[in-house]
């Protein structure tokens, strides 16, 4: 199975990776959730080869057998839609028949079959993000990286992303993609979520929300004691195991449980 | 407005290339201009052959005037040289002119003939000044560019200039637009080698500016009528191996710019000094020795030197081994480093130890 195992990686004299483990099982989508600079790119270009490892094992297919999509899109903006696909499947070892019939069951799946003569950087945003996910599902990989695929992404084209990345699952591959939307991650298989380079915690999300130590619980007005969170029009606040609970307690959703672990977290290390 | 004005120093200072530019501009120019811009030859070399050498060497130091616009540095003085050798002298550019004297001498009143090289445009503009001075006591010719055409002399060092720009500038804007768009990172995880990664990226910039070079060469010989007097091969070697260098000066620079801007503004900084210092505008000889050398490290001086050589004095391998052994070794250090950059920027990461 794809993943890793007690990696540590260091980027510039600070430790971006302490000693993680992921795995990527075939025919789920994982999903790699976490602040901004908590690693999930570092976790990605580690399983790429493009970063080193001081520590720990890498297990991947081999590179003809990944797919990957940068968080730039990685679409060529000054070719058009058809010849990215094109150079994508060459790159690939793939006959022309093959880049043909493949580009025209994932672009007409995506959506953006119509705008084959179009350059790159005239996609817009969601558009390009689409054709970056089929540049990397081009060549059908085993184990498909995805790094935000649906940042910058209009809420009905992240609909149609997600719809794509479960269909690469379904057919197989393991997927792992990171994100910064956590209803999004909530429809994964699995939730990995990084802080600081470290597992916050790991599994399918019930067990995330399980993993969660206290109380959230749900008030109309801050309680004031730095462990709220305000959402929509109500402060959501966690308290710990032999705390007084503000407000009504409610079962934490994924974005609640992170945060709530955060916090946990980060009282535990204080 | 104050706080505009500190932002906008902070942001300057971080950006150690415009502070270079901004540092290094200003003296570069005032240097150059100060001490290279000099279209002026104030010596020249001259040979002097036939059996009257020794004495007409005896004239010259006593005869010319004290104002003459330049000075003769004899290098060589041979009585038992012929006409043939004197012109072979002037092709493979060891002298400016030469003098041919009693046998030698193509007149047939028997005066001496001087024979000038036109292919150095301002050493053979001051010596015809210095032989119209000399009145009829001489006879005169003008060799490889006998109206001293600026056409002829540029044609040849244009036909570089375009070659370092389409190496230098085009090609790395080509790779940083790669690294920009952060398509670099794609092309470094797919199973591509490193090695065709890179020779995929320059070849199509090489076959272009052969094309540019073969295309500028024929317009420049047929628009100016330039000739073209030596090997096509020896041009062609030349020429390529030349473009080895400034392609990998191009690929250099790419490895060190992350934004076209960056890149552009390097590049031009590479190509300034290549146009002012490179012999093709200001002559080299002309120029103070302090600043001459940095001419003669530049790749643009030496295929300047052998175009021209090719191109109007029709020289050959004997003495232009010299200019493309140069560019050989300049081609093989700067491509190769910057091969190898650009190689490691995209092969996979090193398992530290």
């Amino acid at each position: 199975m794809a993943g890793v195992r007690d990696l540590t990686v260091e980027l510039g004299g600070t430790t971006a990776l302490a000693g993680i483990s992921v795995e990527v099982p075939p025919g789920e989508v994982t999903a790699l959730v976490g602040g901004d600079g908590a690693g999930k790119t570092t976790l990605l270009r580690a399983m790429l080869g493009r970063v080193a490892a001081s520590r720990g094992t890498v297990d991947v297919p081999p590179a003809a057998r990944i797919g990957y999509e940068p968080s730039t899109s990685g679409v060529w903006p000054t070719l058009t839609v058809q010849e990215n696909v094109e150079f994508v499947g060459a790159a690939y070892g793939m006959s022309d028949g093959a880049v043909r019939s493949r580009a025209d069951e994932l672009l007409t799946t995506a959506g953006i079959a119509d705008a084959r003569t179009r350059l790159g950087r005239d996609l817009s945003g969601g558009m390009r993000q689409k054709l970056g996910f089929c540049l990397a599902m081009q060549h059908s990989p085993d184990l498909l990286l995805l790094d935000e695929p649906s940042t910058g992404v209009d809420p009905v084209s992240r609909i149609e992303l997600w719809r794509l990345v479960t269909a690469a699952a379904q057919g197989g591959a393991a997927v792992l993609m990171t994100t910064t939307y956590l209803d999004e991650a909530e429809r994964a298989a699995t939730v990995v979520a990084l802080q600081d380079g470290e597992v916050l915690a790991a599994g399918d999300p019930a067990t995330v929300v399980d993993a969660v130590p206290g109380t959230v619980s749900v008030s109309d007005s801050p309680p004031g004691d730095g462990r709220t969170w305000r959402r929509g029009r109500t402060f959501h606040t966690w308290t710990p195991a032999d705390g007084e609970v503000p407000g009504r307690a409610v079962t934490p959703d994924l974005e609640d449980s992170l945060v709530a672990l955060t916090l946990a977290r980060t009282e535990e290390t204080r | 407005m104050r706080a505009m004005i500190v932002k906008e120093f902070r942001e300057l200072r971080r950006d150690r290339r415009t502070v270079a530019m901004l540092v290094a501009l200003p003296l570069l120019m005032l240097v150059i201009f100060g001490y290279a811009a000099n279209f002026t030859v104030d010596e020249l070399k001259v040979a002097v052959v036939g059996d009257q050498a020794e004495q007409a060497e005896q004239q010259i130091t006593e005869q010319i005037p004290a104002d003459a616009p330049a000075t003769l540095d004899l290098v060589d003085v041979d009585p038992d040289a012929t006409a043939a050798d004197a012109r072979d002298q002037l092709q493979d550019d060891h002298v400016d002119l030469a003098i041919l004297t009693g046998e030698a001498t193509e007149t047939d009143d028997g005066r001496p003939t001087v024979l000038i090289d036109g292919s150095n445009l301002f050493a053979a503009q001051s010596a015809s000044v210095l032989v119209a001075q000399l009145g009829d006591r001489v006879d005169s010719e003008i060799l490889y560019n006998p109206d001293l055409e600026t056409s002829w002399v540029m044609v040849p060092a244009i036909i570089g200039l375009i070659l370092t720009f389409i190496g230098t500038i085009i090609t790395s804007i080509g790779l940083v637009r790669e690294r920009e768009a952060g398509t670099l990172e794609q092309l470094a995880v797919m199973p591509l080698s490193p090695t065709s990664v890179v020779l995929g990226k320059i070849t199509p910039y090489f076959l272009l500016a052969c094309f540019d070079m073969v295309l500028v060469t024929l317009l420049g010989v047929w628009l100016f009528g330039v000739p073209f007097n030596g090997s096509v091969l020896l041009f062609a070697v030349g020429a390529a191996i030349f473009l080895f260098a400034v392609l990998g000066i191009g690929v250099l620079i790419s490895t060190v710019s992350q934004t076209t801007g960056q890149a552009v503004q390097v590049a031009l900084m590479t190509m300034l000094p290549q146009i002012l210092l490179s012999g093709m505008i200001f002559p080299l000889d002309a120029m103070a020795a302090g600043v001459r050398w940095i001419g003669y490290v530049l790749p643009l001086t030496w295929f300047v030197e052998l175009s021209q050589g090719v191109m109007l004095r029709g020289a050959g391998w004997d003495s232009l081994w010299l200019p493309v052994a140069i560019l050989a070794v300049m081609a093989t250090v700067v491509f190769g480093v910057a091969v190898l950059r650009l190689r490691r920027d995209i092969a996979p990461a090193k398992a530290a130890r």
